[in-house]
């Protein structure tokens, strides 16, 4: 099992902040296809991969990596802050 | 070297005072708030902050680590407020402490880049039009650059 949190518009658009996902997805981008799939509030978040960032256990990283070992996943827009 | 990461509202003035005082190591002191603006299309109500709680911490605590790899800095202060906020409310505010004015101002600047666009923090906007999140600028990614 593996912890996915949502952020910002991401968050909204799939209606849930944080939800725990059984997968065996091997990359991010495996387990956002496995996302999109499930219903069309997750292939309406994920529409568009180049607006997205995400962390793994809250380090910035790419969609191609790898997801062995990792505990969270989060998946949010790029950040605004300061 | 201090992040902080709250809800309420920080006092700038004190907080700049408490960090210049009592220091001999450092001849220079840089501080940088970030202040609600109002819009000009429509009047902002209020302008709701989000983050990722625990990575806000990393990511911060990571950024001013880098900065003095960089310069020479003998203090860091780092706020970043999140929840709602007016026009006229501070955000946030950064603070540097070098032996030297460059150093001081470099850093602050580098703080001020990276929170902008590496810090898990989002902005959403509400108006009499309704609400809407603030979109990244390719200014900002750009500003990273420089560095």
């Amino acid at each position: 099992m593996i912890d996915v949190l949502y952020f910002a518009w991401v968050r909204e658009r799939i209606g849930i902040p944080k939800e725990q996902v059984q997968t065996s997805a091997a990359t991010v981008a495996d387990l956002v296809d496995e996302l999109r799939s499930r219903e069309d509030r997750y292939a309406a978040a994920f529409e568009d991969l180049a607006a997205l960032r995400v962390a793994l256990d809250q380090e910035l990283t790419d969609f191609n990596a790898p997801l062995e070992g990792v505990r969270e996943v989060a998946f949010f827009p790029p950040m605004t802050g300061g | 070297m201090t992040v902080r990461v709250q809800e309420n509202p920080f006092d700038f003035g004190a907080e700049a005072q408490a960090f210049a005082t009592g220091r001999t190591d450092a001849g220079a002191v840089v501080t940088f708030t970030g202040i609600v603006r109002d819009l000009v299309q429509s009047p902002l109500h209020e302008m709701m902050i989000e983050h990722y709680p625990g990575m806000t911490e990393r990511a911060l605590s990571g950024i001013e680590a880098d900065a003095r790899t960089r310069w020479d800095l003998r203090d860091v202060l780092i706020i970043h407020r999140h929840g709602i906020l007016r026009p006229g409310d501070m955000i946030m505010m950064v603070a540097t402490a070098s032996p030297h004015r460059k150093d001081a101002f470099e850093a602050a600047e580098f703080l001020m880049d990276f929170l902008k666009s590496r810090a898990p923090f989002w902005k959403k906007e509400r108006t009499g039009e309704g609400e809407e999140w603030v979109a990244s600028k390719s200014e900002d990614e750009y500003a990273l650059s420089r560095w």
